[in-house]
């Protein structure tokens, strides 16, 4: 009889990381469709460059750093950050968006690190922050919503604008593009004008933009599938969502003018997105269940803080990557008590 | 005083795992067939083996004591059955895994003579502290996995507060594990009667007996059999849900009172005193038939096991023979563990033979347990985290463990790890967390980093080295005060009886004188 002789546990294991990734992707899957039906299929290309360059980054730095491929590759972590990657960036972008974006990722947040589980950074926040750093242009020529678009261009024009530049005959930039409504919110309220009065614009829905809140719903339906898999904890995103209204409401009721309402923040912009899958990442997030409450809390004050203040109009990958750097000391801050001390 | 099981409470974290205990407890309880050679090691208990009193080539009956305890860390071993003592050898053993130690070899001989018993029905009529003595001669060690010597926990701390609730463990949360319920089915009366003979050894008043919920009849048997013995008025029987680990030691305190034991302290610091079903069935074996401590239940069973039971084995006999009682493997085995599937102890070999604290064989195929893989690094999920029953930070331990950061380690308080394997066993990355953390623990207590409960020890024994020795100092003063004094009590005496001698002999002399001198 040849036994194996571990230690305990002896029962197989109950999940595994490229598990836990798979889930991720598919949780995603409801908020991608919800993107394509309201902007056209840019995201998928995007998705796919952002993957394609992910992936080959990862395979280069692991063969760089001496590291086994397939267990690293097959974990999924690299897809991950290169969907939620292209979720945050506008659908027709250029191509190099996503190569510079998942180098910042892959190579510096992540491989440079250590690779998996040693990054201190939301790898797909740092290439998104460094990609609106470096190219706000670029970033911020969003599309309009169908409702509210001529024609979204097709599936080859799309192509073609993304992968040249050049945009369909007959149409440039001004024609179909448009200001998001975060982008809105904030130069009018800058003009001076009233929140009521910017929200009369055709590009905001019912709680937050056209189109955009509805992804956002979406969004929230794979979060909650999530939570119900146990794949996250409940602690960061209902963190985050009670700290917007808890913050938002009293604001906008005091200067309804000037600050718009708690679902106006929720329903605009990459909060719900964040919530569920960004401010979720478990690697460079909180590990204490209280701690995780704290890291959602300081996410959801300085999203709002950047929108209302700062200089870009979405603060979550910023926050995200702010309380990135208070994780640690929140963790060591917010230690259980052990039984019997 | 501490309310134990009127209310019941939870503990953090733990497990909902599948149980398969149905599967051994499908078969009757049988005695296991005497085998030929028994393989009986020194110590099967936590502590120094007792004073070997055998020779090889010496006959012994059965029951008869082949060791003996000079203290109460020491645990007597009896003969399981009449026969030859072979010898000494080292054998294989399930402690420390891989490893081999002095065994006593005894070849039976089929005749079941017993050696001169002492049974005493009449329990309730002798001193606790000869109870104490009887269990200690009858081999009595904790029989739920950690055989610590029931001597020692009977007897207890004399520094702290006395005992009020004996807490019989009767749940038992590893799955597959059976051989407690077995038992209560089997011998309801014997777990109360045993209770009641422990509870009168520790002085306590009360006896909960905590079972899980979902062992169906248990309950009622019980309750049955206290009514019958005459303990209903003593004893409670109180159903714990079945989370794992609710059966350790502190989880069950906690989950019976909302109480914790003290990190550096013990359950008596709550009045309290745990030990297991087996153990108090045991204890009555051994104080109302005079029977030591030489059988326990097994259970057998696994997916690889062709009929899983539970058997009565003594002590002594190897794995193999109960796995073939049990109908013997069915298709490949991948791991043969000691124990449960959470916590058993890897068995590198089948001749491991049954010691007091074995509680079950499990045998699992490849597809049942977990095939060597890649480890991935830790994701930081907190996956770990969410299921520590001592809410203890696992993946920030294993982090500090592998950089050895010592310090680190301990102020996490390392030490209160349970071993439980809740974490490990829902990590992701599949890292063996419970190896770091024995690794680790042996590190620090080699660089004298001890756990608060050593700690606590080490006070309480110096503590009462000391007082001790005051004390002997003290008496010594005191004799040789006495001693002095009956000195020179003596010395006057002596003066006093020189005198009256010169005296008598003033008086009597010349008579003898004269009388020497009568011609």
């Amino acid at each position: 009889m040849r036994l194996t002789v571990a230690g305990a546990p002896h029962l197989p294991p109950i999940s595994t990381v490229s598990g836990v990734m798979r889930q991720v992707l598919y949780a995603l899957l409801p908020g991608v469709l919800g993107h394509v039906w309201f902007f056209g299929p840019g995201i998928l290309i995007q998705i796919a460059l952002a993957v394609g360059f992910a992936l080959s980054f990862e395979t280069l730095m692991l063969k760089a750093r001496g590291k086994p491929l397939q267990p690293f590759i097959g974990d999924y972590s690299a897809v991950v950050t290169g969907v939620l990657f292209a979720l945050c960036i506008p659908p027709l972008a250029p191509w190099w968006i996503s190569l510079v974006g998942m180098l910042f990722a892959i190579v510096i947040a992540k491989q440079l690190y250590g690779g998996l589980g040693y990054n201190l950074f939301n790898p797909a926040m740092v290439g998104f922050a460094a990609v609106i750093v470096a190219f706000p242009l670029e970033l911020s020529q969003w599309l309009a919503p169908r409702s509210l678009s001529p024609g979204l261009p097709g599936l080859a024009e799309t192509l073609q604008a993304i992968l040249s530049g050049a945009l369909p005959a007959g149409s440039n930039w001004d024609a179909i593009s448009q200001a998001t409504p975060l982008d809105a919110l904030k130069i009018g309220v800058a003009e001076n004008r009233l929140v009521s009065e910017i929200r009369s614009s055709p590009i905001f829905g019912d709680f937050g933009g056209q189109g955009w809140e509805w992804i956002a719903n979406l969004y929230a339906v794979g979060g909650l599938w999530l939570l119900y898999r146990r794949v996250i904890s409940w602690h960061v995103p209902a963190a985050i969502l009670v700290t917007v209204i808890a913050v938002s409401t009293p604001m906008w009721l005091l200067g309804p003018d000037t600050n718009p309402s708690a679902p106006q923040h929720i329903f605009s912009g990459a909060l719900v997105l964040a919530a569920f899958f960004i401010a979720t990442d478990p690697v460079s997030g909180c590990s204490t269940m209280k701690g995780r409450l704290l890291f959602g809390i300081g996410v959801a004050i300085l999203t709002l803080a950047i929108r209302r203040f700062g200089g870009y109009p979405d603060g979550v990958a910023f926050a995200v990557l702010l309380m990135n750097m208070a994780a640690p000391l929140i963790d060591r801050l917010t230690r259980p008590r052990t039984y019997g001390h | 005083m501490l309310e134990v099981g009127h209310r019941l409470f939870r503990f953090p974290g733990g497990l909902k795992l599948e149980h398969h205990k149905r599967e051994s407890l499908v078969e009757p309880l049988l005695r296991l067939p005497l085998p030929e050679h028994l393989y009986l090691p020194l110590v099967q208990h936590q502590g120094p083996a007792g004073q070997l009193l055998v020779t090889p080539g010496q006959t012994v009956l059965k029951g008869q004591p082949l060791s003996r305890a000079r203290s109460d860390r020491e645990v007597p071993i009896h003969a399981p059955s009449s026969g030859r003592v072979v010898g000494q050898r080292r054998w294989p053993v399930s402690w420390p895994p891989g490893s081999e130690a002095d065994c006593i070899v005894l070849e039976t001989d089929a005749e079941e003579h017993w050696i001169e018993r002492h049974p005493r029905p009449d329990w309730a009529a002798i001193e606790p502290t000869e109870l104490i003595e009887m269990l200690r001669a009858g081999g009595l060690a904790g029989l739920g996995g950690a055989m610590f010597p029931t001597a020692a926990k009977l007897r207890g701390d004399w520094e702290a507060p006395g005992i009020h609730t004996l807490i019989l463990n009767g749940s038992e949360c590893e799955p597959w594990i059976s051989c407690d319920e077995s038992l209560m089915r089997g011998r309801p009366e014997a777990v109360i009667e045993g209770g009641l003979i422990l509870a009168r050894a520790l002085g306590a008043d009360e006896i909960v007996i905590g079972i899980e919920d979902l062992m169906g009849g248990v309950g009622r048997t019980l309750e049955r059999a206290a009514a019958e013995v005459g303990g209903a008025r003593q004893v409670r029987v109180v159903r714990v849900a079945r989370i794992y680990p609710e059966g350790g030691e502190r989880q069950l305190i906690q989950v019976l009172t909302g109480a914790e034991v003290p990190h550096d302290g013990l359950p008596q610091d709550l009045g309290l005193a745990c030990l297991n079903v087996a153990t108090a069935a045991t204890a009555r074996d051994i104080i109302v038939e005079g029977k030591p401590l030489i059988e326990r239940i097994v259970t057998v069973t696994g997916p690889a096991i062709t009929r899983p039971r539970n058997v009565i084995a003594p002590l002594g006999a190897s794995l193999s023979e109960l796995i073939a009682f049990a109908g013997g493997l069915k298709g490949p085995v991948e791991r043969l563990v000691l124990g449960g599937p959470m916590s058993g102890l890897p068995l590198t070999s089948d001749r491991i033979p049954v010691i007091k604290g074995s509680n079950c064989v499990l045998a699992l195929g490849p597809d049942d347990t977990r095939r060597s893989q890649p480890e991935m690094p830790c994701i930081n999920c907190g996956e770990c985290v969410r299921v520590c029953p001592a809410s203890l930070l696992p993946q920030q331990l294993f982090l500090a463990a592998r950089t050895e950061d010592h310090d680190e380690t301990a102020a996490l308080h390392l030490f209160d790890c349970i071993e439980c394997g809740c974490c490990a066993q829902v990590c992701p990355s599949h890292i063996p967390l419970v190896d770091w953390y024995r690794h680790e623990k042996g590190l620090l207590r080699e660089r004298g980093i001890e756990d608060g409960r050593a700690n606590r020890a080490r006070a309480r024994f110096e503590a009462r080295e000391h007082r001790l020795a005051a004390r002997e100092d003290q008496r010594r003063r005191k004799r040789e005060a006495r001693e002095q004094r009956l000195i020179q009590q003596a010395a006057a005496k002596s003066e006093v009886q020189a005198a009256l001698e010169r005296v008598r002999a003033r008086t009597d002399g010349p008579e003898d004188e004269q009388g020497d001198r009568t011609p």
